[in-house]
């Protein structure tokens, strides 16, 4: 089975049913197909450069300073964002479905990513740090009703219902990846000085100096750890 | 207690040295158990699907475990294993026939939430009429919840799969539970040879962070943030979260496949690859089945053994492979309705060739000479039946 991009139907089968298998160490999945990671790396970073609207979606294993790996591969996130023309970063905090209704251009979430994804004419993007689960999830249904193009950079086995899959994926596998957008972006000729993301337009920016926990209202208990508290690497 | 070592998953089940023991199917499942550095187990033990929950209690008492209680029914110990893995510990507990049945719900929402655990499952008739005997039918009652299903022939199965089925249930592509299923008695109070990993060796311990879903660790997020179950309230919500949410369950459960073959050698095992009729068979019934090989043999009949380890995932391609030259397929079975039977007919293309028995049910043997009428129908031999007074 070849997996391009959708939209594939009303339910679409998984990429697994259909034969699709994970790709071992070193390798990586392209179009529902094993190939070396260098191959899918650039055929990604091809999509990042020119199909409209390329977007980030961080989950919380790295939206959350929880661990320092988590920290480094954060800040290699926003590394790799700057080096993609106009790229957007859009979060997804976590896994409940939003009440009364999601705001599709402040977050994502895996129980309707495609509200996201079409308000925002999001025709690339990457998911990164979000659990496997909801993250094939959310890849089967950007899949099945959209025509974006989907690159899983998954720290465990991969994905096989994103287009691109890159496994085993940490701060220094994505600031490799970044390497290999810049050649592309070299290569294809797009002039692009590097520069952070615009700040996400419906969150408004907080004064860490006067902030404190009701702020955050109903999303006060996550914040755990606190403000300034290191957690050190957890077992 | 001996001093147990953390060694490395793969060389304890594929490498380490074994020692030959002569024990019963209970205490083989109790040895897996002993070995698989499990945090917690929780027993409603029926009666008297076997040993296997009290052998485990001994087994904490010893040390090896760290909490074990007697839940308050079924239903409450398989809600409880949920709530121990969710947390993080790695969880064993086993059960038998309407015991089964009873847990069945929470059992059945395990696959959903993500539960690598292992459920010892030993088989018993299901009620009523009430009785204690062997009989695989609440097997069929398990095919349909997304677990992987794997069905021990003998003592040393047990233990095999056991032990694997901790490894292959957290995979991170995976992640659901294992049942291991054995008939009661004929297997659980029988004894037989078991060749088993050193007693001072144990699998590493869980780690739950290595996690397809955030585990319930109320400390740190993202964890917390699991809190709310995100599909119960669909009003707010597509249809098709649940939708692509029960084609996660059955992808892991397909994904399970690769595991099965580097720590089982493969869902199946095939005697004499080039037989013209095959048995089919799975558990107990692969015993009777090899051994109706061996008659057939000896009467110069060109029969083979398909053994199923794996019921889900189920072997499609593998088995389709076996039986396309075989002239007829024999599959006896524990149980009256046959899911062994229809599993293969919905397989195979050409199954009019499936012959669905012979089957015994409510505690009987199978008798190896019901197979061999089976296969002497398949070579169209005749035999006078001979009645000894």
């Amino acid at each position: 089975m070849k997996v391009v991009p959708g939209p594939a139907g009303y339910i679409p089968t998984p990429a697994v049913f259909e034969g699709v298998e994970l790709p071992p160490p070193g390798k990586a999945l392209l179009y529902g197909e094993i190939v070396d990671e260098e191959v899918a790396m650039r055929e990604a970073a091809k999509a990042l450069l020119t199909r409209r609207n390329p977007t980030i979606f961080p989950g919380p294993l790295v939206l959350w300073g929880w661990n320092a790996s988590a920290m480094e591969k954060a800040k290699a996130v926003l590394e790799l964002a700057m080096e993609i023309p106009n790229c957007r970063i859009i979060p997804m905090p976590d896994y409940r479905p939003k009440y009364p209704k999601i705001d599709p251009e402040a977050e994502i979430n895996p129980n309707h990513p495609n509200l996201t994804i079409l308000h925002n004419k999001i025709e690339v993007c990457i998911f990164v740090g979000v659990h496997c689960h909801y993250a094939n999830l959310s890849l089967r249904m950007i899949r099945a009703g959209t025509n974006c193009f989907t690159i899983a950079l998954c720290a465990e086995m991969g994905h096989e219902d994103a287009m691109v899959s890159l496994r085993d994926v940490h701060a220094e596998e994505i600031r490799r990846f970044k390497d290999v957008v810049v050649q592309v972006r070299e290569e294809l000729g797009i002039k692009w000085e590097p520069k952070l993301p615009p700040e996400n337009p419906s969150l408004p920016p907080e004064n860490y100096e006067t902030i404190s926990v009701v702020d955050y209202g109903e999303y006060s208990y996550l914040l755990i750890p606190r403000k300034g508290e290191y957690v050190p690497e957890s077992e | 207690m001996p001093e147990q070592r953390v060694v490395d998953a793969d060389y304890l089940l594929l490498e380490a040295p074994r020692e030959r023991k002569f024990i019963t199917g209970a205490q083989a499942m109790a040895e897996a158990v002993k070995r698989a550095n499990v945090d917690i187990a929780i027993a409603y033990p029926i009666t008297p699907q076997s040993e296997v929950m009290h052998l485990v209690g001994d087994l904490w008492a010893q040390g090896y475990l760290k909490d074990y209680y007697r839940a308050e029914e079924e239903y409450g110990a398989m809600s409880a294993i949920a709530g121990a893995v969710r947390g993080g510990a790695r969880a064993f507990t086993a059960t038998s026939g309407p015991g089964l049945l009873r847990g069945l719900e929470a059992i059945a929402s395990w696959p959903g939430h993500r539960i690598p655990a292992v459920l010892g499952v030993l088989t018993r008739v299901v009620n009523a009429p009430l009785s204690i005997q062997p009989d695989n039918i609440e097997i069929a009652y398990l095919l349909n919840c997304g677990m992987v299903v794997l069905h021990a022939e003998n003592q040393q199965d047990v233990f095999d799969f056991t032990l694997a089925g901790f490894v292959i249930s957290e995979k991170v592509d995976v992640y659901i539970p294992v049942a291991v299923c054995t008939e009661g008695f004929f297997v659980t109070h029988a004894k037989g040879y078991v060749n088993m990993t050193p007693e001072d060796m144990k699998l590493p311990p869980r780690d739950p962070y290595k996690a397809p879903v955030p585990p319930t660790d109320c400390e740190i997020p993202p964890a917390r943030i699991q809190r709310d179950a995100p599909v119960q309230k669909s009003n707010f919500m597509s249809y098709l979260i649940h939708a692509v949410w029960q084609q996660e369950v059955w992808a892991s459960n397909i994904r399970a496949m690769k595991y099965i073959y580097k720590y089982l050698g493969g869902p199946i095992e095939v005697v004499n690859p080039d037989a013209e009729v095959f048995i089919v068979a799975s558990g107990c019934a692969a015993a009777q089945g090899r051994e109706a090989v061996r008659y057939a043999q000896m009467e110069g009949l060109n029969v083979g053994l398909v053994k199923v380890k794996s019921i889900r995932p189920f072997p499609e391609k593998e088995i389709r492979e076996v039986l396309k030259k075989a002239k007829a397929v024999i599959v006896p079975e524990h149980n009256i309705v046959g899911w062994l039977a229809k599993e293969v007919k919905a397989t195979i293309p050409d199954n009019d060739k499936v012959i669905g028995g012979p089957r015994v049910y409510g505690g009987m043997t199978l008798p190896v000479e019901l197979i061999m009428e089976k296969i002497y129908d398949a070579f169209g031999i005749k035999k006078e039946r001979k009645v000894v007074v």
